[in-house]
């Protein structure tokens, strides 16, 4: 029995979401990851406290929080009516933004750490070779952490597909706008059609599994060597 | 003021050292920064390079350019300043020629070429090759020539042959010494071994628990028994020779000190060349009339200049032979025995010796 269309478009949104989640994270994440994996500190470990938040805090809590910001009455709210004359809460934006937060460690993460695992002797070396800052990062930690990247995207993207309960709270379940794959699940097991159900179910499972087992693989790059 | 000048202090964040010295150095020539371990010369170099910064109230020129006053800092990217490290610090994602290359591209322009560079340290068949390949001798060889291809106006070395020893902290030193003898910068060259810098340093600064101890000419600084190098128990003076000719059915070079013959095991000599002897003060003893029976083949006619005592039982001559200067350890009953007092003249009694680079 092959997807009807609602299934598609469901499919269509939520990859649509986790790859502007994805892009947005990788932007966001790496001068963030940067800037912790450089400095220790009080104020280091707050901001480290609240960019794991998500990963302790129920999601629905996170989307109590996000519909009270999102609300048409709320300051947010209100400067986004103004500014694109549409309304915030229950849209594909709002969506966004909750699945930035949401899976924020999870790129910010893998990035962090492998930031630090970079010398800060070569970035000495680059810098008395007349290699200023931001030369630095794209000349010898890019190239060093490439394979982090590709993780921490992957892992963005795949957690962004898996989430629920903040779409749940935020969303508002429009097709087309926010309806992904896992609300479109549950509504369908709510009305008892467990046949659709298993399909978007077990197709959620393979490709997770793939995606996993190939960010686990290494995406077959080859990992570069810091050793001397 | 065309060269170097610094009047700076840095403090450790935990370990309370403190670094505070000032200097001033030519535009051209090798500057040798020597002390133990933990005196703070790699401390020194790093603040130079722009790596750390010093405390406040520090101050560093160069060439008329100020790298750091009051508030402000030059940081290290601007300065033009490369570093030779003891660790090599090649970048691991990139081929030895791509580590050149990186130098080569952030260079200001009319720098050396690769080709040239790679030639002088003999590195043309390792551009291929990843720096996680190569022995520390060839790092160390490709982390020279891309110090070099940065054409920086200030070179920085730190103990740059201290992870190597046997043949290939010889082969890098003739590498080192050959790269260097065109270049028309002032290099700093940091140390702790004597020996390694004999053939390279012009002068010299004695840095020892943060402190300038002494400085000068290392040659004067070596060779006499007011200097902190004479206190060490391998103290040795440095003196110029120039190589007349071998005597190959022995295996032996002639050299020549104010035209009196000499002779050492070296290798590579060119007859007329000048080079450095480094003559340890053990290695010598002196006799009032010039011994005719004696397996000793090195005597030179020296005039005493000055003596010490040395520890509990041994005392330190200073010898001079036309300006230059031997040291001479001998015991104390030796001294008495012989009634040395400054003006005497003496034959040096020479046991051993081998050119600078030859006994590392």
């Amino acid at each position: 029995m092959p997807l009807t269309g609602d299934e598609w478009t469901a499919i269509r949104l939520t990859l649509a979401l986790a790859s502007v989640t994805a892009v947005l994270l990788l932007l966001l994440g790496t001068p963030l990851a940067w800037w912790l994996s450089r400095r220790r500190g009080e104020t280091v470990a707050a901001i480290e406290a609240i960019v794991a938040l998500p990963l302790v805090l129920p999601p629905t809590v996170l989307g109590f929080y996000l519909l009270l910001l999102f609300a048409p009455d709320s300051p947010l709210g209100r400067g986004w009516q103004w500014l694109t004359g549409e309304q915030l809460a229950f849209s594909f934006p709002a969506l966004v933004i909750g699945s930035v937060i949401y899976s924020l460690p999870f790129v910010v993460q893998p990035l962090q750490h492998a930031f630090q695992r970079i010398p800060g002797e070569l970035l000495e070396a680059a810098a008395t070779l007349g290699a200023g800052p931001r030369d630095r990062f794209a000349s010898v930690v890019l190239p060093l952490t490439r394979r982090s990247f590709l993780t921490a995207g992957a892992l963005g993207f795949a957690h962004t597909v898996g989430e629920f309960g903040v779409v749940l709270m935020i969303g508002g379940n429009i097709p087309g706008e926010t309806r992904v794959v896992s609300i479109a699940l549950f509504d369908q097991v709510e009305s008892l059609q467990l046949a659709s159900a298993h399909r978007l179910a077990g197709g959620l499972v393979v490709c997770s599994l793939l995606l996993l087992f190939l960010i686990y693989r290494g995406g077959g790059l080859r990992p570069w060597r810091l050793g001397r | 003021m065309n060269g170097l000048s610094f009047d700076l202090a840095w403090t450790a964040p935990d370990s309370g050292f403190r670094l505070a010295c000032a200097a001033e150095l030519p535009a051209r020539g090798v500057t040798a920064v020597y002390g133990p371990s933990g005196a703070g010369k790699s401390t020194l170099l790093h603040c130079i390079a722009g790596l750390r910064r010093g405390d406040p109230g520090s101050r560093i020129a160069f060439a008329g350019e100020t790298w750091q006053t009051g508030g402000s800092c030059l940081p290290a990217h601007r300065r033009r300043a490369a570093v030779v490290f003891q660790d090599a610090r090649l970048f691991p994602q990139l081929s030895v020629a791509g580590n050149l290359a990186y130098a080569r591209r952030r260079a200001a322009p009319g720098g050396p070429e690769a080709a040239a560079v790679s030639a002088a340290l003999g590195i043309e068949a390792l551009l291929p090759r990843r720096p996680d390949t190569l022995s520390a001798g060839q790092k160390q060889r490709v982390a020279i020539a891309r110090a070099l291809l940065a054409n920086p106006r200030l070179l920085l070395l730190d103990e740059p042959l201290a992870n190597l020893d046997g043949e290939a902290r010889r082969e890098c030193l003739a590498a080192l010494q050959a790269a260097l003898g065109e270049l028309a910068i002032p290099l700093l060259y940091v140390s702790h071994s004597i020996e390694e810098i004999t053939g390279i340093a012009d002068e010299l600064l004695v840095l020892a628990d943060g402190a300038l101890l002494t400085r000068g000419p290392l040659l004067d600084l070596a060779g006499r028994l007011d200097s902190p190098l004479a206190d060490e128990p391998d103290a040795a003076a440095i003196v110029e020779v120039t190589v007349a000719g071998t005597e190959d059915a022995y295996g032996l070079t002639r050299l020549t000190l104010a035209g009196e013959p000499l002779w050492v095991t070296a290798e590579a000599v060119t007859p007329g060349q000048r080079r450095r002897l480094r003559i340890p003060a053990r290695d010598v003893s002196v006799c009032r009339t010039r011994p005719t029976d004696t397996s000793i083949l090195n005597l030179l006619p020296v005039t005493l200049e000055a003596l010490r005592p040395a520890g509990e039982s041994h005392c330190l001559l200073q010898l001079a032979i036309d300006g230059q200067r031997l040291l001479a350890r001998i015991t104390r009953k030796s001294a008495d025995a012989l009634a040395l007092a400054p003006g005497d003249s003496l034959y040096a009694q020479i046991k051993s010796t081998a050119l600078a680079g030859d006994s590392l």
